[in-house]
């Protein structure tokens, strides 16, 4: 087996004397589809987050296809163009159109001519079907199809790991699916994602390991037929118990 | 919508759209709608047109029906010659008319202040008209050549040198007073009780000083040769371009990308050459005007426009300042903008004027003017900061998280996301900042600067025109012309407040 691309060790984090995350160890592998889920304050959120230096952490480490990410953030700017994030709350640019939101990084930070980052932009907002829409500004969308832009976006800087911070609990019922059916067609190219989520039918189609995080530490992780069949630990049981009614 | 109130219901046929109703109110209509449906209404409807009647009706007798339109001196507006009350003396302000615009500039000269106008009218309709092209070129024209060249146009005046011997000066300056202070110290350590850590430190700076005099010496020796050559001026410019040029290659990407650096930089410094050329800087330029002799609409607006196109940057600065992790920006934005705004103008513009020369060096002066200007810049930056932080604070936490995970640094996310979003917020706030600004430059005139308002208060003093009216006629022309100059600011910035939040409205 391959290294890792992600691989977090011995992390730990505290919110002035709140300890929210407590001795994570989590390895990813390249292609792996990873649901990370738990109750709220749990630090999932935090946890991704930390991937790619959203968050500081005190003690341990994470290494992203080969950067070492300390506690003193020293690479951070390497760490984040490997590693592209959706948000809960979509976070577009709202004073630029789709596309400007979609080339913005690509003409700012790889220095790539506007023309080339705008035809590849294209290729992205095609994929996630709403090419039509490349001159709308994001207000004028709905949040299906913000988050959908979003993912564009993250897309256009070829990111090799791809993290998902609660992806549809901003949306309306009716636009969940659009949106969860783009992620499973990343799922399906083979990206690395990493996916914060309460959507238990996405972990059972898409995930190869489901990871249950409650009081900052990971209580359980299995692959989805075990985890939702027979899962193990009791807290495990009872949060499975509430929510797949 | 017949059976809705039964339990269940399902709709057979959809409704077909239909065009909204007509509006069908006149002024009949409104008047019954509107001014008149309610007692309270009735009341407020007669109050508010007794004040236009109270208002308007006694301003427009005495600005243009009580009015003398024509004269040669007071006798025109005296009520016993022109036989009514007379209302507005506008042969007054005829005759004025080149006192309130110039001030004290030389009647010979005025054509370089009517150039200066129509530069930057010519400049800046373009810049503010968001159809016409090459808004770069056109800001970098307005904002860094235009004031040099207004500059010696306005105050005119000469070149001795250029880049290479400025650099030289300003460095050999820099040096001077580093060996100066190096000296004070050790003429302390005379008498000091620290005297041997004094004398240290005292030799310790001399010696810096010494040694970057030594760092410098080839380009004071340069600078000395092309002083010595005739055509010092050019030989300077050309090696400035040189070196400028080669620079601006380098940066751009040396053998492979910077041919367009290069190109752009030849290109603007044979721009300089013509305009030193055609100006005559190099043969000591035009006569030189003293700026306590420039007065009137030109003072107002060199003062407003200098004040607004500094203060925004001063204000960006200082609120970015004020949100920053380090400790030592932030306690001194912080410290910067509530001493400013802690004090009033007519401090700032005394203390500028009347003290700070006690604090400069003895051979170093700067102008009354400038003083003023810089008095007024850093208030309104302190001012604008404030406005600029409120904008800056309404960005939501997840903007600048969205930039960071795309990779990009702390100041691109500032300058593509949080300031053009912030900005956006406050533009209301930083017109009314303007507006406030370009009225309180006629302060200027307690700093014996003669502003619009000031040239006009002198005015007032000349026997050939006193009449009872002149004052009113005065204050009049001068609330008109800010009238015009403050609607005109308010208008724009609503046009650009409309145009910039296209992506608001859905």
């Amino acid at each position: 087996m391959s290294d890792p691309i992600v691989k977090i060790s011995g992390l730990n984090k505290w919110y002035g004397d709140f300890h929210v995350l407590r001795d994570i160890d989590l390895a990813v592998e390249k292609g792996e589809r990873i649901v990370i889920c738990g109750p709220s304050g749990s630090g999932k959120s935090t946890l991704i987050r930390c991937i790619n230096a959203l968050e500081e952490f005190q003690e341990g480490e994470i290494v992203v296809d080969g950067i070492a990410l300390g506690p003193n953030l020293k690479h951070i700017d390497a760490v984040r163009r490997e590693v592209g994030m959706v948000f809960q709350s979509f976070n577009l640019f709202p004073h630029l159109t789709v596309l400007e939101n979609c080339t913005l990084a690509p003409i700012w930070v790889r220095n790539i001519p506007k023309k080339d980052a705008e035809i590849n932009a294209m290729k992205f907002l095609e994929r996630v079907k709403i090419p039509h829409q490349a001159n709308k500004f994001p207000g004028q969308m709905s949040g299906g199809q913000q988050q959908r832009v979003a993912i564009a976006r993250a897309l256009t800087m070829n990111p090799k790991v791809m993290l998902f911070d609660e992806p549809t609990s901003a949306l309306d019922p009716e636009m969940v699916k659009e949106v969860l059916d783009t992620m499973v067609d990343l799922a399906e190219e083979g990206m690395t994602m990493l996916v914060v989520t309460h959507e238990m039918g996405f972990a059972r189609e898409v995930a190869n390991r489901v990871v249950f995080m409650d009081a900052g530490q990971i209580i359980e992780a299995n692959t989805p037929n075990e985890f939702f069949a027979a899962p193990q630990h009791a807290r495990t049981k009872l949060f499975l118990s509430q929510i797949l009614r | 919508m017949s059976d809705i109130a039964s339990s269940s219901f399902v709709r057979r046929d959809l409704l077909t759209e239909r065009p909204a109703p007509v509006k069908t109110t006149g002024f009949v209509g409104l008047m019954r709608t509107r001014l008149f449906n309610s007692p309270t209404n009735i009341l407020l409807t007669i109050v508010g047109a007794l004040l236009l009647w109270f208002t308007i009706v006694p301003s427009v007798r005495f600005l243009m029906v009580d009015a003398v339109w024509s004269g040669k001196d007071r006798t025109a507006c005296l009520a016993e010659n022109a036989g009514f009350a007379v209302g507005a003396c506008w042969p007054y302000i005829q005759a004025k008319l080149p006192q309130l615009i110039y001030g004290f500039y030389p009647e010979a000269e005025r054509w370089r202040v009517n150039l200066t106008f129509i530069l930057a009218v010519a400049l800046l309709v373009p810049l503010l008209v968001p159809r016409l092209p090459a808004k770069g070129l056109n800001a970098s024209l307005f904002f860094f050549a235009f004031p040099v060249v207004a500059f010696f146009l306005l105050h005119g005046g000469g070149i001795k040198g250029f880049g290479l011997s400025w650099t030289a000066g300003l460095l050999e300056l820099f040096d001077d007073s580093i060996i100066g202070a190096g000296q004070a110290v050790l003429g302390l350590s005379k008498t000091s009780a620290v005297a041997p850590l004094l004398w240290v430190v005292g030799n310790f700076i001399v010696l810096v000083g010494t040694a970057i005099s030594w760092l410098i010496l080839p380009l004071t020796w340069l600078r000395d040769q092309i002083q010595g050559a005739g055509q010092s001026v050019w030989a300077d410019f050309a090696v400035t371009t040189a070196v400028v040029s080669l620079i601006a290659f380098g940066l751009g990407g040396g053998l492979r990308t910077g041919w367009r650096a290069l190109a752009s930089s030849i290109a603007a410094f044979a721009a300089i050459a013509v305009v030193i050329k055609l100006m005559g800087l190099d043969r000591g330029g035009l006569p030189v005007v003293t700026t306590n002799l420039w007065g009137g609409l030109l003072v107002t607006l060199v003062v407003s426009v200098t004040g607004i196109v500094t203060s925004l940057p001063i204000g960006i600065a200082l609120a970015l300042g004020r949100r920053s992790s380090i400790p030592l920006i932030r306690i001194f934005s912080i410290a910067f903008i509530e001493f400013w705004r802690g004090v009033p103008l007519i401090t700032v513009l005394f203390f500028a004027t009347y003290m700070l020369p006690l604090f400069l060096p003895g051979n170093f002066t700067v102008d009354g003017l400038v003083r003023a200007l810089i008095g007024i810049a850093l208030f309104t930056g302190a001012y604008q900061a404030e406005n600029v932080r409120g904008g800056l604070a309404a960005i939501p936490r997840g903007q600048g998280e969205a930039a960071a995970a795309l990779g990009l640094s702390w100041w691109k996310t500032t300058s593509l996301i949080v300031l053009p979003q912030g900005l956006r917020h406050v533009i209301p706030n930083l017109v009314n900042s303007f507006i406030s600004l370009f009225k309180d430059t006629s302060l200027v005139s307690i700093v014996a600067l003669f502003d619009l308002l000031g040239s006009l208060r002198a005015s007032f003093s000349d026997p050939k025109w006193s009449t009872p009216s002149t004052a009113f006629t005065g204050f009049a022309f001068a609330g008109i012309i800010y009238f015009i100059f403050c609607f005109g600011m308010s208008r724009y910035s609503l046009f650009v407040e409309h145009r910039l939040n296209a992506h608001r409205r859905n």
